[in-house]
């Protein structure tokens, strides 16, 4: 699903904050992505979801050689991807049901098969009685589920989480793993970024750990 | 397991069924309609801003139309005047009825010379009395005061201004010549000044079309910012350029059919507002002239215009702001 080749990224100035990244993430496979702030997990991310390019070396994304990809592809790229963020990133001023419909209206979908698509997401994180709400009244752990359902909602590919556990209590961290889990059963691939390492820990999920920038180990698959 | 590939591949299906309706034109024509309805909504969810902004666009599609449309009706009035030279020969008092026809059928003769009517006394007089109310004070007159007068349409290589004049001067050399007029002399002045105010009205138009397209501009760039957040988010799920610029292309045009509307108000208000002093004064000219809007073609190339403009300001704002909202 994800292949890292010889990966650096220098940022203009001369920070280099992943240096010689090797690893191979096939389909189909939960990960974690561990290390301090300033290890280069956001940076790893933001290479994955087209963010930032390699300095050097080759990233390839389900098959698609993406290092020196054009512009106009990219957002077709992105769509194979969904995003969780720490946080989240919903539209205030859109309703719970507007904001996990996103997705499927930039896509194109006809409007009966986003009303379902959007139902069916919804009731499977719990929220289906959320959906004219808007997210401002809804708890943290409820918006971070909107979240979520919006990531789930196309049926990507990938899901990729930066800290999706950052604001919430223990409770509610193992909670939203275990959502993680359940879209990884169905065949979802899935990489989290998060610096729980109890949490982690408790879960028996490959470990990719950055340690300033260079890969500590590497156990996601086999590479 | 096996039940979990096989709702993979069916979903694989649905993936290609899907693409294949997302593709057909009722679609892409669903949601252009779905996206220019969502602007709408927007701008009316901001109604005072938005109608402050219209008014804006309104009063700069209004100026130039208004006066186009002024203009039109002086032409129309001057139009009623053919256009074409004529000399009017009026002959001294003491001419009898005689030598008149006599010289009649001698310039008849002329070769400047297309045609020449020959008015006595006493049409004129009927046609006076007809046209004008000085019918009354005529009749208390004894005698008819008015001369003879022939009326004469220079040949075609004759009608230019300056041949026309040469013509008049010959005329006035003439021993029965009272006074030898040029009739299009004024009509061709009226003509020259209508030009210069056409030009002067295009200028002020370009000028205001430049202004609506900064106004529309400027709107949309602020609304830019505004939704930054939204746009950046839009972008990360996989929105194409495309997909983030058609709201903001819908909203420019939506302003400038708002404004469009407006200033189709304001000209024919204003027009109305000038209908009853004209026809006033048209009646102190014995005229049953009267102001036209032309209201179904002023609305409709108030629209073209305010549609162009508008898509065309925030095409602008768009194409510079739009692109630069990257995820970082």
């Amino acid at each position: 699903m994800i292949r890292f080749t010889n990966v650096s990224k220098r940022y203009p100035g001369g920070f280099e904050a992943l240096s010689n990244i090797n690893f191979h993430m096939e389909k189909g496979v939960m990960a974690f992505l561990t290390g301090h702030s300033g290890a280069g997990k956001s940076t790893l991310l933001k290479l994955v979801a087209l963010i930032e390019y390699a300095t050097r070396g080759q990233v390839i994304l389900d098959g698609e050689n993406v290092t020196g990809i054009s512009k106009r592809r990219i957002p077709y790229i992105r769509r194979k991807i969904g995003f969780i963020f720490q946080e989240h990133h919903l539209l205030f001023d859109r309703t719970v049901f507007d904001n996990v419909a996103l997705p499927l209206i930039i896509a194109g979908y006809r409007h009966q098969e986003i009303g379902r698509r959007v139902r069916a997401a919804l009731d499977k994180l719990g929220l289906l009685s959320k959906e004219r709400l808007y997210p401002i009244t809804l708890s943290g752990g409820e918006q971070q589920r909107v979240g979520i359902a919006r990531a789930v909602v196309n049926k990507p590919m990938l899901l990729l989480a930066d800290e999706p556990t950052g604001n919430l209590d223990p409770e509610l961290s193992r909670e939203i793993m275990s959502l993680f889990s359940l879209f990884n059963d169905v065949g979802v691939s899935v990489l989290i970024a998060s610096h729980d390492i109890p949490l982690i820990k408790e879960l028996d999920y490959p470990v990719l750990s950055l340690q300033q920038g260079r890969l500590a180990h590497d156990v996601a698959g086999a590479a | 397991m096996n039940r979990m590939r096989k709702n993979r591949r069916q979903s694989q299906h649905h993936w290609q069924d899907n693409l294949r309706r997302m593709l057909s034109p009722g679609t892409i024509l669903q949601r252009h309609a779905q996206v220019a309805l969502d602007s709408l909504g927007r701008l009316y969810r901001n109604r005072l801003p938005t109608l402050m902004t219209a008014a804006v666009i309104a009063i700069a599609l209004a100026m130039p139309s208004g006066l186009y449309l002024l203009l039109g009706n002086l032409e129309r009035l001057s139009g009623s005047w053919d256009g074409q030279a004529s000399l009017s020969i009026f002959l001294k008092q003491d001419i009898t009825d005689h030598s008149a026809r006599a010289l009649f059928a001698q310039v008849d003769e002329w070769p400047e010379v297309e045609s020449v009517q020959l008015i006595t006394p006493a049409q004129a007089l009927q046609e006076f009395s007809q046209q004008s109310s000085f019918a009354d004070v005529l009749g208390v007159l004894e005698e008819n005061p008015l001369p003879y007068v022939m009326i004469v349409l220079p040949a075609g290589d004759h009608i230019d201004p300056a041949a026309a004049s040469a013509l008049r001067d010959r005329f006035s050399q003439l021993p029965e010549t009272e006074l030898a007029q040029l009739d299009l002399q004024w009509v061709q002045r009226l003509a020259a000044i209508l030009a210069i105010a056409h030009r002067v009205i295009l200028i002020i138009s370009v000028l205001l079309a430049l202004a609506v397209m900064l106004v529309v501009g400027n709107t949309i760039r602020l609304e830019i910012q505004n939704r930054r957040e939204e746009i950046l988010v839009t972008k990360l799920i996989g929105a194409t350029n495309g997909f983030v610029r058609r709201p903001f292309l819908y909203g420019g045009i939506w302003y400038g059919v708002l404004g469009a509307l407006i200033a189709w108000l304001v000209v024919e208000a204003g027009f109305w507002l000038l209908s009853e002093p004209v026809s006033r004064l048209a009646g102190l000219y014995q005229s049953d002239f009267s102001l036209e809007t032309l209201p179904v073609q002023l609305l409709g190339i108030l629209l073209a215009a305010g549609t162009l403009l508008g898509l065309l300001g925030s095409w602008l704002a768009v194409g510079r702001h739009l692109d630069a909202v990257e995820p970082s």
